[in-house]
């Protein structure tokens, strides 16, 4: 673990062991239910997390004066503290991923400025620690950018569906990308989002503490608004639609392009048998190989994986896609024409 | 197939398997590899592991294969199913097809075999003879083709060198028995990396997924001053050159892009991708599970060799992956098209009986445009 001074723990609060915190601090949690101070806490721990319920990020009081700062920054830490035990207590997931997130995209922005501090070394090395240690992504200095491996930069890209994340938009040399502070912390935030939110899941939920109910019983109706239907057009998407015509005219459509094919039906519901005959027309069609390739795919054979329908990145790389204005930036071709409402 | 070709192919093979065995490359850290092998008319038979060379001979000698091949992963358990196996890693390899590389030559060596009355004519898209659209097409590559595939390796190996940091003596070039090359990368960074970021490598490698931004066009308020240059690194660098051509007509293709605008920068990316891009085949370089040719092995698909090219530029796969005897053979030949191996042209043969020294008569069979009399 990370040696942290002060503000530190406040920037980066989900780095602390919070029972040890408090410990340290000389506090319970039942203090902050009872003692009329100590609850105003609970009321701010509550408030950060309506913040970041409405996509928002928490604005800290940490600027100001250094006395007010000295006095803010254990409340900080205490908020953040207390709102993870108001989310254990409402146990509502959905609230915990957004808190997560909110509270990634807060770090983000310290650990984008103390990269970027030029004036104190010291507060750029524990940036670059912090990626370390977490993220185990290894960052340079190098003149004005921050340079990392192609390897380490493509194991977190892969998760941006933006193109400019791409490594042919990005300045690659020597087997090295190179990026400025703030896309060096943007690189990282779902590693941070995910950090947090599993270090919230992993949390002990304690029994209900007197002077906390409110706060949770307001947490559990909050976290109703972001209950969510989908609707299905049905119609299929254009990746599978041109698919489905190769076949019909007998064009021999690529062994990656059947599997994306199969594999969506599958997902769809449809049943081997009422798959299969769509192979028919292929120039190599053969029953007995066709009919065991789909049980395979369905898992009805073989390992029992059932795989899965490739990502619509995945079908670009195989020039399987061909987007139009509906798919909407959908990330999977099964999401076609699926509404929120 | 039938009994009588197969019969002789698997001699042949077996023959070569015997006295060749020196050109197998047994893979570093073997019993880590799986293996898998093909015999003719028959499926894939996979998740074998291999102690080393002297089981693998025996594996040869045992089944006369029509195909071997051998994981570019790592497992600790490499006989056992898929999710099982244990993955440890991965080397990275590169599939160059000449078929992939949109050559206008290809339709003069290609011929269509008809799956339903076996009627072998030249490149059509229906049989001549039953008019079935059940074709199978053969490709008889020729100079051509492997000199563009050639060319595709040599433009992956600068990035790969100069992008990636790989070293020289890490990248091992193979010509893959039939229409192009296999290159392998040891040791890299990348050795651990998953499908997904090694789909990503090969969008780069092959020039795709490019936005205007990165090679200086901004939508809104675009200027002169961030449009690359020829001594940068990288893609920007290898743009400037294919797109520029020469620094005098630098400023003025720049005038133009401006007038133009964004989105017919987008087309100029899209169109120069076809130029400057690496033609790989994304599926295999994504793949992190594939069983892959073993080198030194014979490719079904023509009799030729898997073999390591030493000195590319100098490779002939026609003279220098062709090892099977030259003991004559009767064999019954229809094919339109010439060839020439072991400099010695044959064809073209219409519906005729022709003795043929071995390399040439199982060349023939493995593309089905001959049959043992």
């Amino acid at each position: 673990m990370l040696a942290l001074g002060q503000d530190e723990i406040a920037k980066y609060p989900f780095l602390a062991d919070a029972g040890q915190y408090l410990k340290d601090k000389g506090f319970t949690l039942e203090q902050f239910g009872s003692d009329p101070d100590l609850k105003q806490l609970v009321d701010k721990a509550f408030e950060r997390i309506q913040v970041a319920a409405d996509g928002k990020i928490y604005k800290s009081d940490l600027i100001g004066d250094q006395a007010s700062k000295e006095a803010a920054l254990p409340r900080e830490v205490f908020s953040f503290l207390l709102a993870i035990v108001l989310l254990k207590l409402s146990g509502m997931h959905t609230l915990i991923k957004r808190f997560a997130l909110a509270e990634a995209r807060r770090a983000e922005k310290y650990l984008e400025r103390d990269l970027a501090n030029i004036s104190d070394e010291s507060k750029k090395e524990l940036a670059i620690k912090i990626i370390d240690d977490l993220f185990s992504v290894q960052v340079e200095k190098l003149d004005d950018y921050f340079v990392i491996s192609v390897s380490d930069y493509l194991k977190h890209s892969i998760n941006f569906h933006e193109r400019e994340w791409k490594l042919i938009n990005r300045h690659v040399e020597n087997g090295q990308v190179f990026l400025t502070p703030h896309e060096t912390v943007r690189l990282i935030r779902k590693e941070l989002g995910t950090y947090i939110n599993s270090k919230i899941i992993n949390a002990k939920t304690p029994a209900m503490i007197s002077g906390f109910e409110d706060s949770v019983n307001k947490l559990v109706l909050l976290s109703k608004k972001f209950i969510t239907f989908t609707v299905t057009s049905g119609e299929y998407p254009p990746c599978i639609k041109h698919a489905i015509e190769e076949l019909e005219k007998g064009e021999n459509l690529s062994h990656s392009g059947r599997f994306m094919l199969a594999t969506f039906l599958l997902s769809k519901g449809q049943s081997v048998e009422q798959i299969a005959p769509l192979f028919k027309n292929a120039p190599d069609y053969n029953q007995r190989v066709t009919l065991y390739q789909l049980n395979h795919l369905s898992g009805a054979s073989g390992s029992g994986t059932k795989y899965i329908c490739p990502s619509c990145e995945k079908l670009k790389t195989q020039d399987l896609c061909f987007a139009i204005p509906e798919c909407d930036n959908i990330i999977n071709p099964l999401q076609f024409g699926k509404k929120r409402k | 197939m039938q009994q009588a070709d197969i019969k002789f192919l698997e001699d042949s093979f077996k023959k070569y398997y015997f006295e060749h065995f020196d050109l197998i490359r047994v893979p570093e850290r073997t019993f880590e590899r799986e293996f898998g092998y093909q015999k003719f008319n028959s499926g894939m038979i996979r998740h074998i592991s291999i102690k080393d060379d002297k089981e693998l001979h025996l594996l040869f000698m045992q089944n006369i294969p029509s195909d071997v091949y051998c994981s570019n992963a790592y497992y600790t358990f490499p006989n056992l199913p898929m999710n099982e196996k244990d993955w440890k890693e991965a080397d990275l390899i590169f599939d160059i097809d000449a078929k992939d590389l949109n050559l206008s030559c290809r339709e003069n060596h290609t011929v269509s075999i008809c799956n339903e009355c076996n009627q072998v004519s030249k490149n059509s898209e229906h049989c001549l003879k039953c008019n079935s659209t059940k074709i199978e097409k053969k490709s008889l590559p020729c100079k051509n083709c492997i000199d563009s595939s050639k060319t595709e390796v040599s433009k992956l190996s600068e990035i790969l060198i100069d992008d990636l940091a790989i070293a020289q003596e890490n990248i091992h070039v193979y010509f893959s028995g039939n229409e192009g090359f296999h290159v392998y990368v040891y040791d890299s960074q990348f050795q651990q990396i998953g499908s997904r970021e090694r789909s990503e490598l090969a969008d780069y490698i092959m020039f795709n997924g490019t936005i205007p931004e990165t090679f200086g066009m901004k939508k809104f308020k675009p200027n002169r001053s961030s449009f690359p240059n020829f001594n940068e690194k990288g893609w920007r660098g290898r743009f400037s050159k294919q797109v520029f051509g020469s620094k005098s007509k630098r400023t003025k293709i720049i005038s133009e892009f401006l007038v133009n605008g964004y989105s017919s920068f987008q087309k100029t990316l899209d169109d120069t991708s076809e130029n400057i891009g690496v033609k790989i085949d994304p599926n295999v370089t994504m793949d992190i599970h594939r069983i892959f040719r073993l080198p030194g092995s014979i490719n079904s698909k023509s009799g030729l060799t898997k073999i390591l090219c030493e000195d590319l530029n100098k490779f002939d796969p026609y003279y220098d992956a062709s090892f099977l005897s030259d003991e004559s053979v009767e064999v019954f030949a229809n094919s339109p098209i010439e060839f020439c191996l072991k400099n010695k042209k044959f064809g073209p043969y219409i519906n005729e009986k022709v003795t043929l020294p071995t390399f040439a008569a199982v060349y023939m069979i493995c593309k089905k445009l001959a049959t043992i009399v």
